[in-house]
Protein backbone atom coordinates (compact mmCIF):
# COMPACT_ATOMS: atom_id res chain seq x y z
CA UNK A 1 0.00 0.00 0.00
CA UNK A 2 2.18 2.82 1.15
CA UNK A 3 5.35 3.87 -1.57
CA UNK A 4 8.50 2.68 -1.63
CA UNK A 5 10.48 5.33 0.33
CA UNK A 6 13.94 5.25 1.75
CA UNK A 7 12.79 5.53 5.72
CA UNK A 8 12.45 2.13 7.42
CA UNK A 9 8.76 0.36 8.25
CA UNK A 10 8.28 1.67 11.72
CA UNK A 11 6.07 -0.93 13.72
CA UNK A 12 5.85 0.37 17.47
CA UNK A 13 4.61 -2.12 20.55
CA UNK A 14 1.66 -0.86 22.49
CA UNK A 15 0.45 -3.51 24.71
CA UNK A 16 2.20 -6.92 25.95
CA UNK A 17 -0.96 -8.05 27.68
CA UNK A 18 -5.02 -7.01 28.71
CA UNK A 19 -3.90 -4.79 31.84
CA UNK A 20 -0.87 -3.10 30.34
CA UNK A 21 0.35 0.10 30.99
CA UNK A 22 -1.08 2.48 28.19
CA UNK A 23 0.23 6.01 28.61
CA UNK A 24 3.43 5.14 27.03
CA UNK A 25 1.56 3.63 24.10
CA UNK A 26 0.26 6.77 23.72
CA UNK A 27 3.33 8.18 23.76
CA UNK A 28 5.00 5.76 21.37
CA UNK A 29 1.59 7.05 18.63
CA UNK A 30 2.04 10.97 19.73
CA UNK A 31 6.06 11.44 19.00
CA UNK A 32 7.01 7.78 17.39
CA UNK A 33 6.79 8.36 13.83
CA UNK A 34 4.94 4.66 13.74
CA UNK A 35 3.85 3.41 10.57
CA UNK A 36 1.79 0.85 12.83
CA UNK A 37 1.29 0.06 16.30
CA UNK A 38 0.35 -3.22 17.39
CA UNK A 39 -1.29 -4.20 20.89
CA UNK A 40 -1.09 -7.72 22.13
CA UNK A 41 -3.98 -8.58 24.56
CA UNK A 42 -4.85 -12.20 24.80
CA UNK A 43 -3.24 -15.15 27.29
CA UNK A 44 -3.45 -18.48 26.86
CA UNK A 45 -6.92 -18.43 29.09
CA UNK A 46 -8.06 -15.05 27.82
CA UNK A 47 -10.42 -15.60 25.02
CA UNK A 48 -11.49 -18.78 26.71
CA UNK A 49 -13.29 -16.71 30.01
CA UNK A 50 -14.73 -14.18 27.14
CA UNK A 51 -16.41 -16.55 25.28
CA UNK A 52 -18.22 -17.19 28.73
CA UNK A 53 -18.77 -13.22 28.95
CA UNK A 54 -19.90 -13.62 25.62
CA UNK A 55 -22.55 -16.50 25.37
CA UNK A 56 -23.97 -14.35 28.47
CA UNK A 57 -24.15 -11.28 26.84
CA UNK A 58 -23.63 -10.72 22.65
CA UNK A 59 -22.16 -7.50 22.86
CA UNK A 60 -19.74 -8.45 25.63
CA UNK A 61 -16.72 -11.27 24.91
CA UNK A 62 -14.23 -8.63 23.65
CA UNK A 63 -10.61 -7.28 26.12
CA UNK A 64 -12.55 -5.85 28.94
CA UNK A 65 -9.88 -3.12 28.60
CA UNK A 66 -10.80 -2.63 25.23
CA UNK A 67 -12.04 1.22 25.61
CA UNK A 68 -9.94 2.50 27.66
CA UNK A 69 -7.09 1.75 25.50
CA UNK A 70 -8.57 2.66 22.40
CA UNK A 71 -10.18 6.19 23.97
CA UNK A 72 -6.44 7.53 24.83
CA UNK A 73 -4.57 5.39 21.65
CA UNK A 74 -7.14 6.00 18.41
CA UNK A 75 -7.71 9.64 18.42
CA UNK A 76 -3.79 10.23 19.17
CA UNK A 77 -2.85 7.18 16.01
CA UNK A 78 -5.48 8.45 13.57
CA UNK A 79 -4.01 12.06 13.48
CA UNK A 80 -0.53 10.89 12.92
CA UNK A 81 -1.62 8.22 10.64
CA UNK A 82 -0.49 4.92 12.37
CA UNK A 83 -2.71 1.57 11.64
CA UNK A 84 -3.30 -0.29 14.73
CA UNK A 85 -3.34 -3.72 14.73
CA UNK A 86 -4.86 -5.91 17.78
CA UNK A 87 -5.97 -8.99 19.15
CA UNK A 88 -8.14 -7.44 21.63
CA UNK A 89 -11.59 -8.84 19.70
CA UNK A 90 -11.04 -11.63 21.85
CA UNK A 91 -14.11 -13.68 21.58
CA UNK A 92 -16.20 -10.96 19.92
CA UNK A 93 -14.23 -8.96 17.28
CA UNK A 94 -17.10 -7.51 15.77
CA UNK A 95 -18.54 -6.50 19.01
CA UNK A 96 -15.12 -4.98 20.00
CA UNK A 97 -14.99 -2.78 16.48
CA UNK A 98 -18.36 -1.93 16.73
CA UNK A 99 -17.75 -0.34 20.15
CA UNK A 100 -14.81 1.39 18.43
CA UNK A 101 -16.65 3.18 16.11
CA UNK A 102 -19.36 3.96 18.06
CA UNK A 103 -16.98 6.13 20.06
CA UNK A 104 -15.42 7.18 17.10
CA UNK A 105 -18.60 8.20 15.88
CA UNK A 106 -19.60 9.87 19.06
CA UNK A 107 -16.21 12.06 19.47
CA UNK A 108 -15.86 13.14 16.27
CA UNK A 109 -12.60 10.89 15.29
CA UNK A 110 -12.53 9.66 12.20
CA UNK A 111 -13.46 8.76 8.98
CA UNK A 112 -12.45 5.24 10.49
CA UNK A 113 -12.51 2.37 8.65
CA UNK A 114 -11.97 -0.85 10.21
CA UNK A 115 -11.76 -4.60 9.41
CA UNK A 116 -12.67 -7.71 12.41
CA UNK A 117 -10.86 -10.96 11.38
CA UNK A 118 -13.07 -14.07 12.67
CA UNK A 119 -12.47 -17.80 12.44
CA UNK A 120 -10.04 -18.97 15.31
CA UNK A 121 -13.16 -19.68 17.04
CA UNK A 122 -13.20 -23.70 16.41
CA UNK A 123 -15.79 -25.18 19.54
CA UNK A 124 -18.33 -26.23 17.21
CA UNK A 125 -15.57 -28.17 14.82
CA UNK A 126 -13.46 -29.65 17.30
CA UNK A 127 -17.12 -31.25 19.36
CA UNK A 128 -16.35 -33.32 16.73
CA UNK A 129 -12.81 -34.19 16.50
CA UNK A 130 -12.87 -36.07 20.31
CA UNK A 131 -9.58 -38.15 18.79
CA UNK A 132 -7.30 -35.50 18.80
CA UNK A 133 -4.75 -35.74 21.16
CA UNK A 134 -3.84 -33.12 24.13
CA UNK A 135 0.00 -32.13 23.36
CA UNK A 136 0.68 -32.42 26.67
CA UNK A 137 -0.60 -34.97 28.06
CA UNK A 138 -1.18 -37.55 25.05
CA UNK A 139 -4.83 -38.16 25.80
CA UNK A 140 -7.66 -38.17 23.91
CA UNK A 141 -9.62 -34.25 24.07
CA UNK A 142 -12.67 -36.86 24.12
CA UNK A 143 -12.12 -36.11 28.15
CA UNK A 144 -12.32 -32.60 28.41
CA UNK A 145 -15.35 -31.83 25.79
CA UNK A 146 -18.16 -32.52 28.23
CA UNK A 147 -16.33 -29.20 30.19
CA UNK A 148 -14.99 -27.69 27.24
CA UNK A 149 -16.13 -24.08 26.75
CA UNK A 150 -14.30 -22.91 23.53
CA UNK A 151 -11.29 -23.78 21.22
CA UNK A 152 -9.10 -21.06 19.61
CA UNK A 153 -6.52 -21.41 16.77
CA UNK A 154 -3.84 -19.96 17.02
CA UNK A 155 -3.93 -17.98 13.12
CA UNK A 156 -1.17 -16.17 11.05
CA UNK A 157 0.12 -12.89 9.98
CA UNK A 158 -1.74 -13.94 6.55
CA UNK A 159 -5.40 -13.50 7.84
CA UNK A 160 -4.25 -10.10 9.51
CA UNK A 161 -2.45 -8.92 6.01
CA UNK A 162 -6.09 -9.82 4.78
CA UNK A 163 -7.62 -7.10 6.85
CA UNK A 164 -4.85 -4.85 5.93
CA UNK A 165 -5.19 -5.43 2.41
CA UNK A 166 -9.15 -3.56 2.68
CA UNK A 167 -7.20 -0.54 3.23
CA UNK A 168 -8.40 -0.46 6.76
CA UNK A 169 -6.84 1.61 9.71
CA UNK A 170 -7.74 -0.72 12.04
CA UNK A 171 -7.78 -4.61 12.35
CA UNK A 172 -8.93 -6.57 15.34
CA UNK A 173 -8.37 -10.36 15.66
CA UNK A 174 -9.90 -12.50 18.28
CA UNK A 175 -6.68 -15.55 18.88
CA UNK A 176 -4.03 -14.94 16.76
CA UNK A 177 -0.12 -15.79 17.45
CA UNK A 178 1.40 -13.14 18.92
CA UNK A 179 4.38 -12.28 16.59
CA UNK A 180 2.01 -12.37 13.66
CA UNK A 181 0.34 -9.27 14.85
CA UNK A 182 3.66 -7.29 13.80
CA UNK A 183 4.82 -9.68 10.97
CA UNK A 184 1.88 -9.08 9.36
CA UNK A 185 2.74 -5.23 9.45
CA UNK A 186 5.81 -5.49 7.66
CA UNK A 187 4.43 -8.58 5.04
CA UNK A 188 1.46 -5.80 4.25
CA UNK A 189 3.71 -2.81 3.66
CA UNK A 190 6.71 -5.12 1.81
CA UNK A 191 4.93 -7.80 0.00
CA UNK A 192 6.58 -10.46 1.29
CA UNK A 193 5.36 -13.89 0.78
CA UNK A 194 5.34 -17.00 2.70
CA UNK A 195 8.00 -18.73 0.54
CA UNK A 196 10.69 -15.42 1.32
CA UNK A 197 12.05 -17.67 4.03
CA UNK A 198 14.44 -14.92 5.50
CA UNK A 199 12.62 -12.02 5.53
CA UNK A 200 9.23 -14.08 6.82
CA UNK A 201 12.05 -15.58 9.79
CA UNK A 202 13.29 -11.40 10.25
CA UNK A 203 9.42 -10.39 10.45
CA UNK A 204 8.83 -13.48 13.13
CA UNK A 205 11.98 -12.30 15.02
CA UNK A 206 11.05 -8.74 15.32
CA UNK A 207 7.65 -9.82 16.50
CA UNK A 208 8.91 -12.13 19.28
CA UNK A 209 10.97 -9.04 20.07
CA UNK A 210 8.01 -6.87 20.39
CA UNK A 211 5.20 -8.99 21.27
CA UNK A 212 5.97 -8.55 25.06
CA UNK A 213 6.61 -4.94 24.79
CA UNK A 214 8.64 -3.24 27.78
CA UNK A 215 10.22 -6.99 28.14
CA UNK A 216 12.74 -5.68 25.38
CA UNK A 217 13.29 -1.99 26.54
CA UNK A 218 14.25 -2.37 29.83
CA UNK A 219 11.08 -3.98 31.74
CA UNK A 220 10.94 -6.96 33.84
CA UNK A 221 14.90 -6.68 33.85
CA UNK A 222 15.95 -4.45 36.67
CA UNK A 223 18.62 -6.02 39.29
CA UNK A 224 19.10 -3.10 42.02
CA UNK A 225 23.29 -3.30 41.79
CA UNK A 226 23.84 -6.15 39.27
CA UNK A 227 21.28 -5.10 35.85
CA UNK A 228 20.42 -1.16 36.42
CA UNK A 229 18.13 0.04 34.30
CA UNK A 230 17.74 3.87 33.63
CA UNK A 231 14.39 5.50 34.89
CA UNK A 232 12.48 2.78 35.29
CA UNK A 233 9.50 4.97 36.37
CA UNK A 234 9.06 6.32 32.78
CA UNK A 235 9.69 3.37 30.68
CA UNK A 236 9.33 3.63 26.87
CA UNK A 237 7.67 1.07 24.59
CA UNK A 238 9.89 -0.44 21.72
CA UNK A 239 9.26 -0.42 18.06
CA UNK A 240 11.13 -2.06 15.56
CA UNK A 241 12.32 0.00 12.17
CA UNK A 242 12.33 -2.88 9.20
CA UNK A 243 14.05 -2.81 5.88
CA UNK A 244 12.73 -3.96 3.36
CA UNK A 245 15.31 -7.04 2.94
CA UNK A 246 14.63 -7.83 6.44
CA UNK A 247 17.29 -5.79 8.06
CA UNK A 248 15.86 -4.38 11.53
CA UNK A 249 16.75 -2.62 14.54
CA UNK A 250 15.29 -2.84 17.93
CA UNK A 251 14.57 0.84 20.07
CA UNK A 252 12.97 3.13 22.18
CA UNK A 253 12.20 6.61 21.77
CA UNK A 254 14.74 9.48 23.32
CA UNK A 255 13.79 10.75 26.66
CA UNK A 256 11.86 7.36 27.67
CA UNK A 257 13.35 5.62 30.57
CA UNK A 258 14.38 1.92 30.16
CA UNK A 259 17.21 0.17 28.14
CA UNK A 260 18.17 -1.36 24.72
CA UNK A 261 20.88 -3.34 24.47
CA UNK A 262 21.95 -6.88 23.82
CA UNK A 263 21.28 -8.11 27.31
CA UNK A 264 17.22 -6.88 27.01
CA UNK A 265 17.14 -8.60 23.54
CA UNK A 266 18.25 -11.84 24.46
CA UNK A 267 16.67 -12.27 27.25
CA UNK A 268 13.33 -11.41 25.12
CA UNK A 269 14.23 -13.55 22.27
CA UNK A 270 14.95 -16.36 24.61
CA UNK A 271 11.39 -16.14 26.15
CA UNK A 272 9.23 -18.30 26.33
CA UNK A 273 11.09 -20.22 23.23
CA UNK A 274 11.74 -24.24 23.31
CA UNK A 275 14.14 -25.31 20.99
CA UNK A 276 15.82 -22.57 19.53
CA UNK A 277 16.11 -24.42 16.21
CA UNK A 278 12.49 -24.74 16.09
CA UNK A 279 10.15 -21.96 17.23
CA UNK A 280 7.10 -22.85 15.88
CA UNK A 281 4.24 -20.16 14.96
CA UNK A 282 1.43 -20.35 12.37
CA UNK A 283 3.42 -18.24 9.60
CA UNK A 284 6.93 -20.34 10.14
CA UNK A 285 9.43 -22.61 12.09
CA UNK A 286 12.39 -20.28 12.97
CA UNK A 287 15.41 -21.02 13.70
CA UNK A 288 17.51 -18.12 15.94
CA UNK A 289 20.66 -20.10 16.77
CA UNK A 290 22.61 -18.48 13.90
CA UNK A 291 20.79 -14.63 14.86
CA UNK A 292 23.19 -12.20 15.75
CA UNK A 293 22.71 -9.01 17.52
CA UNK A 294 24.96 -5.68 17.87
CA UNK A 295 24.68 -2.49 19.53
CA UNK A 296 25.10 0.19 16.88
CA UNK A 297 24.16 3.20 18.45
CA UNK A 298 22.34 4.00 22.32
CA UNK A 299 19.32 2.03 23.03
CA UNK A 300 19.03 0.36 19.33
CA UNK A 301 20.36 -3.18 18.52
CA UNK A 302 20.68 -4.48 15.10
CA UNK A 303 19.15 -7.96 14.28
CA UNK A 304 20.43 -10.35 11.89
CA UNK A 305 20.57 -14.31 10.81
CA UNK A 306 17.39 -15.44 11.90
CA UNK A 307 15.95 -18.30 9.68
CA UNK A 308 12.84 -19.95 9.37
CA UNK A 309 11.54 -23.02 7.79
CA UNK A 310 8.04 -23.68 5.95
CA UNK A 311 5.12 -23.58 8.44
CA UNK A 312 3.28 -27.01 9.53
CA UNK A 313 0.60 -28.24 8.14
CA UNK A 314 -1.44 -27.75 11.56
CA UNK A 315 -2.65 -24.62 13.59
CA UNK A 316 -2.23 -25.07 17.30
CA UNK A 317 -5.61 -24.70 19.14
CA UNK A 318 -5.77 -23.44 22.69
CA UNK A 319 -8.95 -25.85 24.37
CA UNK A 320 -10.74 -23.92 27.54
CA UNK A 321 -12.70 -26.14 29.76
CA UNK A 322 -13.75 -25.35 33.37
CA UNK A 323 -11.81 -27.51 35.99
CA UNK A 324 -13.60 -27.20 39.49
CA UNK A 325 -12.44 -24.20 41.84
CA UNK A 326 -9.83 -22.73 43.88
CA UNK A 327 -10.73 -21.72 47.19
CA UNK A 328 -7.82 -19.12 49.10
CA UNK A 329 -7.90 -17.68 52.54
CA UNK A 330 -4.48 -15.57 53.96
CA UNK A 331 -3.31 -14.48 57.35
CA UNK A 332 -0.86 -12.79 59.57
CA UNK A 333 1.07 -13.86 62.18
CA UNK A 334 4.27 -11.96 64.13
CA UNK A 335 7.25 -12.02 66.51
CA UNK A 336 8.43 -14.87 68.59
CA UNK A 337 7.17 -17.98 67.23
CA UNK A 338 5.61 -16.40 64.18
CA UNK A 339 5.72 -19.54 61.83
CA UNK A 340 5.16 -21.71 64.90
CA UNK A 341 1.37 -20.50 65.48
CA UNK A 342 1.26 -20.01 61.32
CA UNK A 343 2.07 -23.31 60.87
CA UNK A 344 -0.62 -24.65 63.62
CA UNK A 345 -2.98 -22.69 62.53
CA UNK A 346 -2.84 -24.15 58.89
CA UNK A 347 -2.87 -27.68 60.47
CA UNK A 348 -6.35 -26.49 62.19
CA UNK A 349 -7.74 -25.18 59.31
CA UNK A 350 -7.29 -28.64 57.41
CA UNK A 351 -8.59 -30.69 60.46
CA UNK A 352 -11.91 -28.42 59.98
CA UNK A 353 -11.78 -28.55 56.53
CA UNK A 354 -11.51 -32.28 56.76
CA UNK A 355 -14.70 -32.40 59.84
CA UNK A 356 -16.97 -30.74 57.75
CA UNK A 357 -16.27 -33.61 54.97
CA UNK A 358 -14.88 -30.90 52.37
CA UNK A 359 -12.47 -33.12 49.72
CA UNK A 360 -9.78 -31.56 47.83
CA UNK A 361 -7.64 -32.90 45.10
CA UNK A 362 -4.93 -30.73 46.39
CA UNK A 363 -3.81 -28.41 48.85
CA UNK A 364 -1.46 -25.71 49.27
CA UNK A 365 0.01 -23.99 52.17
CA UNK A 366 2.32 -20.64 51.77
CA UNK A 367 4.38 -18.89 54.49
CA UNK A 368 4.87 -15.45 53.14
CA UNK A 369 6.75 -12.26 54.40
CA UNK A 370 9.05 -10.01 55.84
CA UNK A 371 7.59 -6.16 57.04
CA UNK A 372 4.04 -6.03 56.49
CA UNK A 373 2.63 -6.01 59.92
CA UNK A 374 4.52 -3.55 61.74
CA UNK A 375 6.60 -1.25 59.23
CA UNK A 376 9.66 -2.13 60.76
CA UNK A 377 11.34 -5.25 62.68
CA UNK A 378 10.93 -4.61 66.52
CA UNK A 379 12.46 -8.03 67.52
CA UNK A 380 14.88 -10.40 66.09
CA UNK A 381 13.01 -13.49 65.80
CA UNK A 382 13.60 -14.85 62.27
CA UNK A 383 11.41 -14.11 60.52
CA UNK A 384 9.68 -11.31 62.61
CA UNK A 385 6.25 -11.88 60.68
CA UNK A 386 4.56 -14.73 58.14
CA UNK A 387 1.42 -14.78 56.20
CA UNK A 388 -0.32 -17.74 55.69
CA UNK A 389 -2.07 -18.65 52.52
CA UNK A 390 -3.79 -21.69 52.18
CA UNK A 391 -5.40 -22.36 48.65
CA UNK A 392 -6.96 -25.68 47.76
CA UNK A 393 -8.60 -27.45 44.73
CA UNK A 394 -12.11 -29.41 44.50
CA UNK A 395 -14.91 -29.76 42.18
CA UNK A 396 -17.15 -28.77 44.72
CA UNK A 397 -17.92 -24.54 45.15
CA UNK A 398 -18.98 -25.05 48.87
CA UNK A 399 -15.58 -27.17 49.60
CA UNK A 400 -13.42 -23.57 47.99
CA UNK A 401 -15.69 -21.92 49.80
CA UNK A 402 -15.03 -23.06 53.16
CA UNK A 403 -10.99 -22.41 52.74
CA UNK A 404 -11.01 -18.47 52.83
CA UNK A 405 -13.90 -18.74 55.53
CA UNK A 406 -12.08 -21.02 57.84
CA UNK A 407 -8.95 -19.18 57.49
CA UNK A 408 -10.53 -15.83 58.49
CA UNK A 409 -12.04 -17.46 61.10
CA UNK A 410 -8.76 -18.26 62.84
CA UNK A 411 -8.76 -14.64 63.68
CA UNK A 412 -10.54 -15.92 66.91
CA UNK A 413 -10.50 -19.75 66.80
CA UNK A 414 -7.06 -20.40 66.20
CA UNK A 415 -3.39 -19.47 67.46
CA UNK A 416 -2.54 -16.46 69.27
CA UNK A 417 -2.51 -13.13 67.43
CA UNK A 418 -3.61 -13.79 64.28
CA UNK A 419 -4.50 -10.40 62.38
CA UNK A 420 -5.41 -9.26 58.77
CA UNK A 421 -7.36 -12.28 57.83
CA UNK A 422 -8.61 -11.46 53.99
CA UNK A 423 -11.99 -11.86 52.62
CA UNK A 424 -12.18 -15.58 51.07
CA UNK A 425 -11.36 -15.48 47.54
CA UNK A 426 -13.13 -18.37 45.35
CA UNK A 427 -12.11 -18.66 41.65
CA UNK A 428 -13.67 -20.99 39.15
CA UNK A 429 -10.92 -22.78 37.46
CA UNK A 430 -10.78 -22.02 33.54
CA UNK A 431 -7.84 -24.38 32.18
CA UNK A 432 -6.34 -24.44 28.88
CA UNK A 433 -4.49 -27.54 26.68
CA UNK A 434 -3.22 -27.25 23.73
CA UNK A 435 -4.28 -29.57 20.48
CA UNK A 436 -3.59 -29.71 16.51
CA UNK A 437 -6.08 -28.84 13.73
CA UNK A 438 -4.92 -29.26 10.09
CA UNK A 439 -5.42 -26.06 8.23
CA UNK A 440 -7.46 -27.42 5.67
CA UNK A 441 -10.55 -27.58 8.70
CA UNK A 442 -9.73 -24.07 10.01
CA UNK A 443 -8.90 -21.97 6.56
CA UNK A 444 -12.24 -22.35 4.79
CA UNK A 445 -13.86 -20.69 8.33
CA UNK A 446 -11.83 -17.36 7.95
CA UNK A 447 -13.11 -14.20 7.00
CA UNK A 448 -12.65 -10.15 7.38
CA UNK A 449 -15.76 -7.81 8.02
CA UNK A 450 -15.24 -4.46 6.92
CA UNK A 451 -17.05 -1.31 8.87
CA UNK A 452 -16.61 2.62 7.84
CA UNK A 453 -17.69 5.55 9.84
CA UNK B 1 31.47 -22.88 43.24
CA UNK B 2 30.26 -19.49 41.45
CA UNK B 3 26.83 -19.01 42.06
CA UNK B 4 25.15 -18.87 38.61
CA UNK B 5 24.03 -14.90 39.31
CA UNK B 6 27.64 -14.19 39.02
CA UNK B 7 28.28 -14.91 35.83
CA UNK B 8 24.79 -14.53 34.10
CA UNK B 9 21.39 -12.92 33.65
CA UNK B 10 17.72 -14.48 32.81
CA UNK B 11 14.70 -14.34 32.73
CA UNK B 12 11.53 -17.30 32.96
CA UNK B 13 8.28 -17.86 30.52
CA UNK B 14 5.57 -20.62 30.30
CA UNK B 15 3.89 -22.66 28.53
CA UNK B 16 1.46 -24.64 30.05
CA UNK B 17 3.02 -26.92 32.64
CA UNK B 18 6.30 -26.11 31.01
CA UNK B 19 8.99 -23.48 32.23
CA UNK B 20 11.89 -22.21 30.01
CA UNK B 21 14.59 -19.76 31.68
CA UNK B 22 17.29 -18.50 29.92
CA UNK B 23 20.92 -18.02 31.17
CA UNK B 24 22.84 -15.48 29.49
CA UNK B 25 26.30 -14.99 29.96
CA UNK B 26 28.00 -11.48 30.93
CA UNK B 27 31.23 -12.45 29.51
CA UNK B 28 32.94 -14.92 27.36
CA UNK B 29 34.76 -16.38 30.50
CA UNK B 30 31.03 -17.18 32.32
CA UNK B 31 29.89 -18.51 28.88
CA UNK B 32 32.60 -21.69 29.14
CA UNK B 33 31.82 -21.99 32.55
CA UNK B 34 28.36 -22.19 32.02
CA UNK B 35 28.61 -23.92 29.03
CA UNK B 36 30.70 -26.61 31.25
CA UNK B 37 29.16 -26.79 34.64
CA UNK B 38 25.53 -25.82 34.27
CA UNK B 39 24.17 -29.37 32.71
CA UNK B 40 20.47 -30.87 33.29
CA UNK B 41 21.59 -32.67 35.79
CA UNK B 42 22.41 -29.78 37.89
CA UNK B 43 18.99 -27.73 36.93
CA UNK B 44 16.68 -30.99 37.37
CA UNK B 45 18.64 -31.37 40.75
CA UNK B 46 18.13 -27.61 41.74
CA UNK B 47 14.56 -27.62 40.50
CA UNK B 48 13.62 -31.57 41.68
CA UNK B 49 11.43 -29.97 44.90
CA UNK B 50 8.73 -29.27 42.28
CA UNK B 51 8.88 -29.70 38.90
CA UNK B 52 8.00 -33.25 37.96
CA UNK B 53 9.14 -33.50 34.75
CA UNK B 54 12.77 -33.89 32.49
CA UNK B 55 14.59 -30.60 31.74
CA UNK B 56 16.54 -30.27 28.56
CA UNK B 57 18.72 -27.43 27.86
CA UNK B 58 19.47 -26.06 24.42
CA UNK B 59 22.61 -24.32 23.85
CA UNK B 60 22.48 -20.70 21.53
CA UNK B 61 26.49 -20.06 21.58
CA UNK B 62 26.44 -16.69 19.67
CA UNK B 63 24.16 -15.09 21.96
CA UNK B 64 26.75 -17.38 24.55
CA UNK B 65 23.04 -18.61 26.39
CA UNK B 66 21.69 -21.39 27.36
CA UNK B 67 17.62 -21.99 27.42
CA UNK B 68 16.63 -24.71 29.72
CA UNK B 69 13.32 -26.16 29.37
CA UNK B 70 11.63 -27.42 32.77
CA UNK B 71 8.62 -29.54 31.85
CA UNK B 72 6.12 -29.95 34.82
CA UNK B 73 7.81 -27.13 36.86
CA UNK B 74 4.57 -24.94 37.50
CA UNK B 75 1.82 -26.80 39.26
CA UNK B 76 -0.64 -28.20 35.93
CA UNK B 77 0.06 -24.72 34.61
CA UNK B 78 -0.77 -20.92 34.64
CA UNK B 79 -4.53 -21.98 34.63
CA UNK B 80 -4.70 -24.83 36.87
CA UNK B 81 -1.98 -23.54 39.55
CA UNK B 82 -2.76 -22.75 43.33
CA UNK B 83 1.04 -21.36 43.54
CA UNK B 84 0.73 -17.34 43.94
CA UNK B 85 3.02 -16.90 41.22
CA UNK B 86 1.00 -19.19 38.52
CA UNK B 87 3.40 -18.09 35.50
CA UNK B 88 6.86 -19.09 37.55
CA UNK B 89 8.06 -15.76 36.43
CA UNK B 90 10.06 -15.65 39.58
CA UNK B 91 11.77 -19.37 38.49
CA UNK B 92 14.59 -17.29 36.72
CA UNK B 93 15.66 -15.96 40.26
CA UNK B 94 15.46 -19.74 41.80
CA UNK B 95 17.67 -20.70 38.68
CA UNK B 96 20.44 -17.55 40.12
CA UNK B 97 21.17 -19.30 43.12
CA UNK B 98 22.56 -22.33 41.65
CA UNK B 99 26.04 -22.77 42.95
CA UNK B 100 28.54 -24.63 40.19
CA UNK B 101 32.35 -24.80 40.49
CA UNK B 102 34.13 -21.61 39.21
CA UNK B 103 36.93 -21.49 36.80
CA UNK B 104 39.25 -24.64 36.82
Amino acid sequence: MTAASTRPLRIGAGASFADDRIAPAVELAERGQLDYLAFECLAERTVARENQSRLKNPKLGYTPRLMDRMRQVLPVALKHGVKIITNMGAANPIAAVELVHDFARSEGVGPLHSAAVLGDDITDLLRQQPGLKLMESGAPLEDLLPRMVSANAYLGADVIVRGLATGAQLVVTGRVADPSLYLAAAMHHYGWAYDDWDRIAAGTAAGHLLECCAQVSGGCFAAPGRKAVPDLARLGFPYVDMLADGDFTVSKLKDTGGRVDLATCKEQLIYEMHDPASYITPDCVLDITGLGMRQVEPDRVRITGAQARPRTDTYKVTVGYTDGFIGEGQISYAGIDAVARAELAASVVQQRLADAGHRYSELRVDLIGIDSLHARRVHDADPYEVRLRIAARTTDRKAAEAVGFETRALHVNGPAGGGGGSDPVVKEVLAVQSVLCPRGQVDPRITIREFRS
Amino acid sequence: MIRVNDLAHGRAGDKGNTSNISVIAYDEAGWKILREQLTEAVVRQAFSHFATGPVIRYELPRLQALNFVIHGALGGGVTRSLAQDAHGKSLSSLMMTIEIPGAQ
